[in-house]
Formats: C-alpha cells, sequence, structure tokens
C-alpha cells in the first residue's frame, strides 16, 4: 500500500465494543448488522488474548473519492505467531480505471483484473473474515478511508473497526517529542516511521513492498516486534487500537 | 476456498526458499506448497527459543538474525545464521528438543509445521540427507557416492580385458615365443608349466626379446624359460581397475596378468589403463626412473601436480590420490639415491633410507614437508663413514626440495646428524621413547611411529616397526603420552557465516586443514594401531584394523572412516583448486571457499574427530 505523512494518534480512546454494538441496532445492510453484531473484544482484554489480523490494501492511487481497491491481503497472528499459512488474498476490479503510475507500483495490471470481482461480490467473505478479530495496519488512515469510501458507494453506508496501527506504534517513540534545535542546527531529521525503515530498526528482512499479502505479513511481523521489545504481552488491546 | 480466492502468494518466503539450501534444491511444486504452509515467530536478542525436551512442532528457518543451539550440559553446539535451520534433530527423535536454540541477535523465524517437514523427509531423498547430515551417526556422504560411481572405482580389470592371453608352454625355444609373438601381434607372452598347461609360470615380453638375447647374443634355440620373468604379480579379474593400478605402481611394472579361477584371462598394460581414463601417475613413476639428473628430476614438478589435479576432477578418493601421491615420492627418493650413488660412488657401509610420517603412511599430498632418516649399519664410525653419508642425505634432500618437497621446518631430514644414525642408535632411541616416555619428548618425534624402509637395507625399517609394535601396547604412560600430545590439535566446532567457529565462541578467518582435521586424525588412529600392535601403517588400513577389533563402540569406526574421508577430501580439494588458478598451494581453507553443503559435512566430521578424540583421552587416561 501507499503512505500519507505522519499520523499523531488520537487522543480520545474509542469503547470499540461498546460501539459495535450500537452500529449493530443502527445498521440498515444485513452484512453489516453481522458484521457488528460478530462484536469485538472488551478494550481491556491483553494483546495475548486477543484475534489479530493484519490488513493491506492495494489502491489506484492515493485519493478514496476517485481511487479504488485492486488487492487485499489478510493474515492472522497471535502475540506469539504470524500465521501466514492462514493468509487469505482477494483481487478485485475497482470502479476506477487504473493509473499507470499506480499499476507500476502494485503490478496489478487491467489484464490481470479482467476476471475479477467487484468488492461488493466479496464483500460477504471479506466480512466475515475479518468478524471479531481486531485489524492490524500500517498507516491506519488509509484502509479505514478506502474501505469506508468502497462501501458508501456500494451500499451507502460506511465500515468503522478498531484499528491497531504499526506506524502509529512506532510515531509513539519518534514522533512524540519535536527536534530540539540543536538537532534541528546539526541538520538531524526525524527517523521514518515507514514500513520498511521501521522494520530494520527491529532487525527485520527488507521484503518487496506493494503486494497485498506481503505488506500484511510485514506489518504482522512488525508487530511482533513491536511487542516483543516494547509492549508487554499483557497490555490492554485499548492501549494500542483507536 | 472460493473461486474468488487466489492461490495465496507469499511470494517474499517463496524467494527465501528458493535461495537457500535445502529447499532451493526442491521442484516448484514444493516450494510453493511449503511456502503456504510457513509461519512466522521474532525472538529478540538474548531470549529462549527452545528449551531442551520442550515439545516441537516445527523446523526452524532462520530468515534473518543469528542463533545459537547448544548440547545439554550448555557447551555450544551451533552458531547459525540467515538460512540456517535447527529443531531438525528434534524432529526426527520424538519431536522433542535436542538442542535448546537461543537468539543471539533479534531473529526472524519462519516456521516449517513438522507434517511438512515429514513429508519432506519421506519424498524428497536429497533433503533427507540434508537434514541427516546433522546427526553425525547416521551421515551420508555424496561424494563418496559419486566417486564410486566412476569408472575407475567401479570398473572391473575384467573390463578391460579384450583377448585371451597368449600363452605357449616354457618348454618351447625363444625363437618359437617370437614366431608367436609374431603371428599373434602381442608384446607380451605368458609361459605356461610344460608339466600343468593352466599355471603360468613366466612372462617374456618385447623388451626381454631386445635386452636379454639379442643384446646378449643369446642363442636363439635356447628354451625361452631362460629368459622369463618370474615370481609374477598377477590380478583377479574380479579386482577393480585401481587395485590393478596400484599393484603396477607399487612393483614398476608394464605388465600384468589377470587370473580367473586360476587361469589366466588376459594380460593388462599400462596402455590399457591409461585408454580406460585412468590418471597418468604410472607414467610419472616410470619417467622419474629415466631422468639423468637432478635438474631433470625438477622438471617433472608440474606433471605430478596435474597428475594430482586430473586425479581430484575423476573424483578418485583420498586413499588413491595418497597413495600414488606417496607412490611418486618415492620414486623420486629412489632415484635420487640411485643419482647420489652414482655421482659419490657406492656406500662404504650398508644403509636403509627411511621415509616417515605421511609418505610411510601411503597417504602423501601435494604440500608436504619431507621427512626422512638414515639407518646406518652398526659398524659404522663417523670418522670413516660420516662424510659420505652426509654428503648423500645433502643430495636427496636438496634434490627433494628441488623436486617440490620443501625442506623440513622441524628439521627431521637425514642431513641432520641427530638422524644420521646406526641401527643400534635407534633402537635406543625407540626404547627410550618407548620405555621413559614423556609428553614432551614425544612431542617431536611421534613422526617416528610411522616408519617406511625406501631404499637400501630395508629389513633394518622392519626391525624398528616390530620393536615398536612389541612395546608399545604394553607401556601405558607411553600411550598416555602420546594421547596428551595428540589431543593438543582439535578440529574447530564448525563454521558461522565467513568464519571458522571455535569451541568457544571465538571466530577466525580460516582454517588450516591439516593441523586442525587430517594431523590430529592421523595422530588418533597412530595411538589406536600402537596400542593394538598393529603392524597397519596407512590411516585406511588402521581404520579397519580399529573396525575389526571392536575397539569402539558399534558404527563408530564406520563414522570415523567417513569423517577421515569427508576432512582429506577438503583439504585435497582445496589444493587441486590452488593448483587449477595457478596458485601456490597450501592447508588453509577459507570457509567462504565451501559451499554450504561441504561445511554442513566438514562440520559433522568435525564433530565425529572431536568425540573420537574424547573417547581417546578416556581410553588411554591421558
Amino acid at each position: 500500500m501507499l503512505y500519507l505523512g505522519s499520523q499523531l494518534p488520537k487522543a480520545a480512546p474509542v469503547d470499540w465494543q461498546q460501539r459495535f454494538a450500537k452500529l449493530a441496532q443502527q445498521s440498515k445492510q444485513p452484512l453489516l448488522q453481522q458484521y457488528y453484531a460478530a462484536g469485538m473484544v472488551d478494550g481491556r482484554t491483553a494483546i495475548a488474548n486477543t484475534p489479530l489480523l493484519a490488513l493491506d490494501l492495494e489502491t489506484t492511487g492515493l485519493d478514496p473519492r476517485c481511487h479504488g481497491i485492486v488487492s487485499i491481503g489478510l493474515v492472522p497472528l497471535t502475540s506469539q505467531r504470524v500465521q501466514s499459512s492462514q493468509a487469505q488474498q482477494w483481487l478485485v476490479k475497482p470502479r476506477f480505471a487504473l493509473t499507470s503510475s499506480s499499476v507500476k507500483i502494485h503490478r496489478i495490471t487491467d489484464s490481470a483484473l479482467a476476471n475479477a470481482p467487484d468488492l461488493l461480490d466479496i464483500l460477504p467473505e471479506f466480512l466475515a473474515a475479518i468478524a471479531g478479530k481486531v485489524l492490524l495496519v500500517h498507516c491506519a488512515d488509509i484502509e479505514r478511508q478506502f474501505l469506508a469510501a468502497a462501501l458508501n458507494v456500494r451500499l451507502r453506508e460506511t465500515l468503522q473497526f478498531p484499528v491497531i496501527d504499526t506506524m502509529a506504534l512506532e510515531g509513539r517513540l519518534y514522533r512524540a517529542k519535536p527536534l530540539t534545535l540543536w538537532q534541528k542546527l546539526r541538520k538531524q531529521q526525524q527517523p521514518s516511521i515507514r514500513l520498511a525503515a521501521s522494520r530494520s530498526r527491529y532487525g527485520l528482512p527488507p521484503y518487496l513492498p506493494h503486494h497485498a499479502v506481503t505488506d500484511a505479513l510485514a506489518c504482522a511481523e512488525l508487530f511482533l516486534a513491536q511487542l516483543t521489545h516494547r509492549f508487554p504481552i499483557t497490555t490492554a488491546v485499548n492501549e494500542l487500537w483507536d | 476456498m472460493s473461486e474468488n480466492e487466489l492461490e495465496i502468494e507469499q511470494l517474499e518466503i517463496l524467494s527465501f526458499l528458493k535461495r537457500h539450501s535445502p529447499f532451493q534444491e526442491l521442484s516448484a511444486a514444493e516450494q510453493l506448497n511449503l511456502a503456504q504452509q510457513i509461519d512466522v515467530g521474532y525472538f529478540r536478542a538474548g531470549s529462549d527459543i527452545l528449551a531442551y525436551n520442550a515439545p516441537l512442532d516445527a523446523l526452524y528457518l532462520i530468515r534473518s538474525g543469528v542463533v545459537e543451539t547448544f548440547r545439554r550440559n550448555g557447551d555450544l553446539y551451533n552458531r547459525l545464521s540467515e538460512g540456517g535451520i535447527f529443531g531438525e534433530q528434534g524432529l526426527l527423535r520424538g519431536k522433542k528438543v535436542r538442542f535448546p536454540a537461543k537468539a543471539l541477535q533479534d531473529t526472524l523465524i519462519y516456521l516449517i509445521p513438522a507434517a511438512a517437514f515429514e513429508q519432506l523427509f519421506d519424498q524428497n531423498e536429497f533433503f533427507a540427507d540434508y537434514v541427516e547430515v546433522g546427526d553425525a551417526e547416521r551421515r551420508a556422504e555424496p561424494r563418496i557416492e559419486k566417486a564410486a560411481n566412476h569408472q575407475l572405482m567401479s570398473a572391473k580389470v575384467s573390463e578391460l580385458l579384450s583377448r585371451p592371453p597368449l600363452l605357449l608352454t616354457a618348454a618351447a625355444s625363444i625363437q618359437q615365443a617370437a614366431i608367436s609373438m609374431r603371428e599373434a601381434g602381442e608384446s607380451c607372452l605368458l609361459l605356461t608349466n610344460p608339466a600343468q598347461p593352466e599355471q603360468i609360470i613366466g612372462l617374456i615380453t618385447d623388451r626381454d626379446l631386445r635386452n636379454r638375447v639379442v643384446a646378449e647374443a643369446l642363442n636363439t634355440a635356447n628354451p625361452v624359460a631362460e629368459i622369463m620373468t618370474e615370481q609374477l604379480v598377477t590380478v583377479q579379474a574380479s579386482q577393480f581397475v585401481f587395485e590393478a593400478m596400484l599393484l603396477m605402481l607399487r612393483h614398476n611394472l608394464h605388465h600384468l596378468p589377470v587370473l580367473a579361477q586360476q587361469r589366466p584371462v588376459g594380460i593388462i598394460a599400462i596402455a590399457d589403463i591409461i585408454r580406460h581414463e585412468s590418471n597418468n601417475s604410472l607414467f610419472i613413476v616410470s619417467s622419474i626412473y629415466q631422468q639423468q639428473s637432478v635438474s631433470d628430476l625438477a622438471q617433472l614438478k608440474s606433471a605430478v601436480q596435474a597428475c594430482f589435479v586430473r586425479m581430484v576432477n575423476e573424483d578418485a578418493n583420498s586413499q588413491m590420490i595418497g597413495s600414488a601421491m606417496a607412490t611418486i615420492g618415492r620414486s623420486f627418493k629412489q632415484r635420487l639415491l640411485e643419482l647420489a650413488e652414482q655421482t659419490l660412488g657406492p656406500p662404504p657401509i650398508p644403509y636403509c633410507f627411511l621415509a616417515l610420517g605421511s609418505m610411510a603412511r601411503d597417504e602423501q599430498l601435494i604440500v608436504t614437508d619431507q621427512d626422512n632418516a638414515l639407518v646406518l649399519d652398526n659398524s659404522y664410525d663417523p670418522e670413516l663413514h660420516d662424510a659420505y653419508f652426509a654428503k648423500l642425505a645433502s643430495f636427496v634432500c636438496d634434490g627433494l626440495a628441488e623436486c617440490g618437497y620443501p625442506l623440513c621446518s622441524g628439521d627431521i631430514m637425514a642431513t641432520n646428524p641427530r638422524w644420521r644414525q646406526p641401527l643400534h642408535v635407534w633402537q635406543g632411541y625407540f626404547q627410550d621413547w618407548l620405555s621413559k616416555p614423556t609428553a614432551e619428548k614425544l612431542l617431536h618425534s611421534n613422526i617416528f611411529f610411522d616408519l617406511d624402509g625406501v631404499w637400501g637395507n630395508t629389513d633394518w625399517a622392519k626391525q624398528l616397526n616390530q620393536q615398536i609394535t612389541q612395546s608399545a601396547p604394553g607401556s601405558k604412560t607411553f600411550l598416555a603420552s602420546m594421547t596428551r600430545n595428540a589431543l593438543r590439535r582439535t578440529p574447530p566446532l564448525g563454521f558461522f557465516q565467513d568464519f571458522v567457529m571455535e569451541e568457544d565462541g571465538r571466530q577466525n578467518n580460516s582454517l588450516n586443514i591439516k593441523r586442525r582435521g587430517t594431523a590430529p586424525f592421523a595422530d588418533l588412529l597412530r595411538i589406536y594401531a600402537l596400542s593394538m600392535g598393529s603392524q597397519a601403517r596407512s590411516s585406511y588400513q588402521r581404520l579397519a584394523v580399529l573396525s575389526e577389533r571392536n575397539l569402539l563402540p558399534k558404527g563408530r569406526a564406520e563414522d570415523l572412516r567417513d569423517a577421515y574421508e569427508v576432512i582429506a577430501m577438503t583439504r585435497i580439494r582445496h589444493q587441486a583448486a590452488a593448483l587449477q588458478q595457478q596458485q601456490t598451494p597450501d592447508n588453509n581453507v577459507e570457509p567462504g571457499q565451501l559451499s554450504e553443503f561441504e561445511r554442513k559435512h566438514l562440520k559433522a566430521a568435525f564433530l565425529v574427530l572431536a568425540n573420537a578424540q574424547k573417547f581417546l583421552k578416556f581410553h588411554f587416561q591421558a
């Protein structure tokens, strides 16, 4: 996936369990009612006991209003293991034309998508896969905005869900304090919190980016490393998600 | 899986498998299937990955980072990096962890489920061999198999025979023999016992007709028995070609009668073997005897090297190569001594020239010091005789140096007066080493316990060897002192990246494969041979004796033989590679030059050697 700039973590914690219960009532779409009705873990649940699912989307560009989703990758994990053997992946035909610049990035072409379904056709499967799980994403805004926009076009309703953002977790280390004058004078820069740079700080190998399953795997590995180095597995999930 | 869902593409996992043994050798379908079954774990530097005896459900493949595995007693067993695997021994033995593992750096692990591991182990021979190599007791050595498949190794003498031998009764005249050779177009004729036509009693060649008949103006009506070569060396048709070759080398023969069920079935000539893709060491030996000066002999140096390289490329085993090189080295000595006697005149008293060390053990290589000594008749009087033998020793040792055998840095050469002594002094030396041994005294003299007479009165060499084999088995202190010295040189633990790993975790850039491998091995086998009073001198013979006598736990002698071959061939290939690149061959192997496969085998071989050394220590209470 493609990344925007840095995002600071939001201040107000959301009670996602409560919100899911409410959304299950409010939603008009049976598919989404089902998704919300599957529920969400209590925010106080230890991360060790939280079902997690790394998600990555490949898109035709950066603007959810005029770009669409071309592929989705999901990789489940626990606080101990990335269950890459259980990965799932879909190619979907976007309702916007592919742009040559995005094709260069994710290498998914029109011909590859010729027989791909619309997102709507795979939505039941996708929602079933993510139901009850806490999603893990590197740079959550993209995934959130694109899924919301895609569903809004198709179902006239958006999709809300909690996300653990590995980029935000990395940002807590490096974006919490602005650079000091001394650092600026010495032309020091904030360390990058993009996926590859973050991974390398934990001794994780470089992976070729912009392939949905690989990016989801890369994100899941990064989260394991972040947990191992920085958060005890008893950490409540609401300290990590937003 | 719905039709909308694609085959999952684990591109990174797949491309990693394609870069590392034993996965890169799998078929594309096996790789794809495996990539989809892998899960991932992450371990922080310093954390435990596997605890001893814990249940094990996966093979661990290091994607990034460094891991150390340990023995039960806490000793370092192995250090592994990207592409390294661990847990295979545990999976093969009850799915419990055998070697606990710890992350030395932050480490990402690809976990291959036990079921997938077992499937590959059962269905893919290469994979099974690869993961079993870590297991000293069940090691497979594909190079040995490869050598066995080679024609020279597997071909029987019978395959070289194209026609029945030409036979004639020994009662026939010289002229009749010549006529029958002319008619058959043969250059060699076998002569049979007039009373028993099936029994061959001699042989003549074209050369004999020239040298023994024409040149001597002998009457051709005389019986051919007068000029025939008797006491024939023969070979059985069922023996291997390389055995025939070794026989011809050893006895400097050009023709070898072949027998089957005691009957002559053919003759093989050097040319037959050459034609049969053999090596050219026979040519070298015969040309050594034809050279008329030291400088002529020195010209053969490059031919010897070419012969060595050729044998390696033809997958000869270390025994064949070591034996051929020792024969060549012995021939150089013998010819130099002949030339020395021509130059200096006949010796004033009888003497015996000794070969020591690797040449005596029949396992010489290309980088080898000359180790030799002189045993003189007991009538030796320094005033009268030493000037001659000092000159003789210089002639031979300097000559050997010119022919590519550097002077011995430890001065164990006939030029050293201490090692140029009458028999009774030598007997005194051995008496002292054997009955009043100290580790220090024996440190520089253990080379004398591999001793062979190459020229002159070689009976004295036999007497000295008898003295050794009679006294050594009973002398516990001697064996213990020898053992203490042998344990001064130990093999390394293995390899890590491009470094040699030591027991204490230190890393070195290169490995002296002689000092850390073949030499401690030879030391170990020598001690066992001495303790058994065995006359066996080559490491192969000593291994065979060890195997027969059941001195070691079952299967251990066979492990030792395989391990010796792995280490010896690594050294041999290293030297051959240097020669092919026009470099000076040495014994320093850099791990970077070894394939992953070679390293794995070498590590396993070092382990066998290290264990054998421990056993040796226990055995002789050193």
